[in-house]
């Protein structure tokens, strides 16, 4: 298969994660957009590796799953902390500050 | 081609980075004694300032290791100061603040000095992976300490956001990290330049792709116009000493890596010039006009924050190294300064239920004659007068912008920074001028914010009268800028 149609996948699930972050209203729905364009950004990485012959992409999708895991411990953290002062995680109703 | 010397695991090279890692986390492994719980604050200060003499060590040195993922060079170095200064203050900042309302706990000074070291990652490199990490590093603590008050609304608001928008704006930087390596086989920006020479002889889909991608990531980082939007909520939001971190630590370290990125990696690209052209006279215009109507003065230096990032991005369109020079100064002088602003404003909030509104400022001036004196010299210095650091930062910024034809760019920088004094203005004509509605509750004695001060005010006059040598030091970072 072509290079191209792994980046054209990843092109389009990297669009579908960005346009869930605008319009979803739930905060986990959210996250897991934004795991959506951080996971399209890693086979875009092993297509471009594969298409390249070098092995430096592969290497780095494990570096990027570390750091996505890290930041959803502390986001799901957080979510947990909202829900115990609001019992809501609808980010439309967590507007005490302007938004 | 990777050679040894590049190959080799050299620890002096990351000697700073290794310092806070092991202070941050001696402090974790025993925040369960009593003397560590009281005394995790002065362990992270003195792991702070050993950091900042190894980094002031690595001064002159030029060295590349851990198969070229590690870059020593003055430049790295000069931003490494600077973030160990910033978070020295915060720190000292936070100590009252959070022991007022129960939270001194050690993690706070283990989350400050990992978002330290993030930062010190992020400047010490030449790969946009290892730049990737850094930001990464330096921003899971940084969403934990801006919702740090669990109880308070607020702040679990603050810390939210700035997590939904930090992640967003990740994914797009990883995606352009993506692109271009696909377009060049490489991630390290020196051997996309000088191997390669790819990016003189190629102008290729990919790589604009990729290195817009990368722009965009940072530029939400930085909190360029048009993605701004999450600044003012979490600078509100988030706990005074944390906010005073986030405008100067993490903006600078964005500003390093822009800089590295886009005046020395993608610097021949001539559609770049106008990108940050347009990125920035919108950031310094929205800025300084949506900080005209605010109430809140936390809110208020949100905005401020995003104008002084808009004068920062002058440098970058102009690109060359007099104004990454000219840069680097402001930085510094804008950390003094704002530092100084915000350490004020966390000295009238620990009075009780103090929300930093401007009308809480009225009658400052007769009861506190010392700090409303401070807080006019920040205010003077935020908004450029001479003989402030402030007048000379934007000085050297617009002068280099001038010298190198970038006349209107000026012209709207100079605009912008009369737009800025009305609400600056608006701050020391409150504390002065006006009467405050009920008594006026008298602000407690703390030591160490009253340091903060002094050193922020010092570092604000005396640069303003001896500019020359920090100028000198910031164009001596730029030799051999990697």
């Amino acid at each position: 298969m072509p290079v191209s149609a792994f980046l054209v996948l990843a092109g389009v699930l990297f669009a579908i994660g960005a346009v869930g972050v605008l319009i979803s209203r739930n905060i986990i729905v959210l996250f897991m957009c934004v795991e959506l364009m951080l996971n399209s950004a890693n086979l875009a990485l092993i297509a471009f590796s594969r298409a390249l012959h070098v092995v430096d992409g592969h290497a780095f999708v494990f570096l990027v799953l570390t750091v996505a895991a890290a930041e959803v411990a502390v986001g799901l953290a957080m979510v947990i902390t909202i829900f115990r002062n609001r019992e809501t995680i609808n980010i439309d109703r967590i507007s005490i500050l302007k938004w | 081609m990777i050679d040894e010397a590049v190959a080799s695991i050299d620890l002096n090279l990351i000697a700073p980075e290794l310092t806070l890692l092991i202070t941050a986390c001696v402090i974790l492994l025993f925040s369960f004694a009593r003397s560590m719980q009281r005394g995790a604050s002065a362990v992270g200060f003195a792991g702070l300032v050993v950091a900042l003499v190894l980094s002031a060590n690595q001064w002159g040195h030029q060295a590349s290791g851990f198969f070229g993922m590690v870059t020593c060079d003055n430049y790295g170095a000069m931003f490494k100061i600077i973030f160990c200064v910033a978070s020295l203050l915060a720190l000292l900042l936070a100590v009252r603040y959070f022991s007022q309302r129960g939270l001194n706990r050690p993690e706070f000074y283990a989350l400050l000095l990992i978002s330290t070291l993030g930062m010190m990652v992020m400047a010490n490199t030449s790969d946009l992976v290892v730049m990737f990490l850094g930001l990464e590093i330096m921003s899971v603590p940084l969403y934990v300490m801006a919702g740090y008050v669990r109880r308070s609304l607020e702040s679990n608001e603050a810390g939210i956001k700035y997590f939904l928008m930090g992640a967003f704006a990740s994914g797009f930087l990883l995606m352009g990290i993506a692109f271009v390596f696909g377009a060049s086989g490489t991630t390290d920006l020196r051997r996309l330049v000088t191997d390669f020479n790819f990016i003189v002889s190629n102008f290729d889909l990919f790589l604009s792709l990729g290195g817009a991608l990368v722009l965009i990531g940072f530029a939400f980082k930085v909190a360029a116009v048009p993605f701004h939007a999450w600044v003012p909520d979490v600078y509100q939001g988030a706990p005074t000493p944390v906010t005073a971190f986030f405008s100067v630590g993490p903006k600078a370290a964005g500003f390093a890596v822009l800089f590295r990125i886009f005046t020395f990696g993608f610097g021949d690209l001539e559609v770049l010039t106008n990108l940050f052209w347009i990125l920035a006279v919108l950031t310094m215009t929205v800025g300084n006009v949506l900080a005209l109507r605010q109430d809140n003065i936390k809110r208020m230096l949100a905005y401020s924050s995003i104008a002084h990032a808009g004068y920062v991005l002058v440098a970058l369109a102009v690109g060359t190294q007099g104004a990454v020079s000219a840069a680097i100064f402001y930085l510094v002088a804008y950390m003094m300064f704002n530092t100084g602003a915000f350490a004020v404003l966390t000295m009238l909030e620990t009075r009780a239920g103090s929300k930093s509104n401007f009308s809480e400022l009225a009658g400052l001036a007769k009861a506190n004659p010392y700090l409303s004196a401070v807080l006019a010299l920040f205010m003077f210095a935020l908004s450029g007068f001479p003989p402030t650091v402030g007048f000379f930062g934007k000085f050297y910024l617009f002068a280099s912008a001038v010298n190198n034809g970038f006349i209107w760019l000026a012209i709207i920088g100079v605009m912008n920074s009369f737009l800025s004094v009305y609400y600056y203005l608006r701050v020391v004509k409150v504390s002065y001028f006006d009467s405050p509605e009920g008594a006026w509750t008298p602000v407690p004695f703390s030591t160490a914010i009253i340091v903060v001060l002094f050193v922020t005010a010092i570092g604000t006059l005396g640069l303003g009268f001896f500019p020359g040598e920090l100028l000198k030091l910031s164009q001596t970072s730029l030799i051999a800028f990697l």
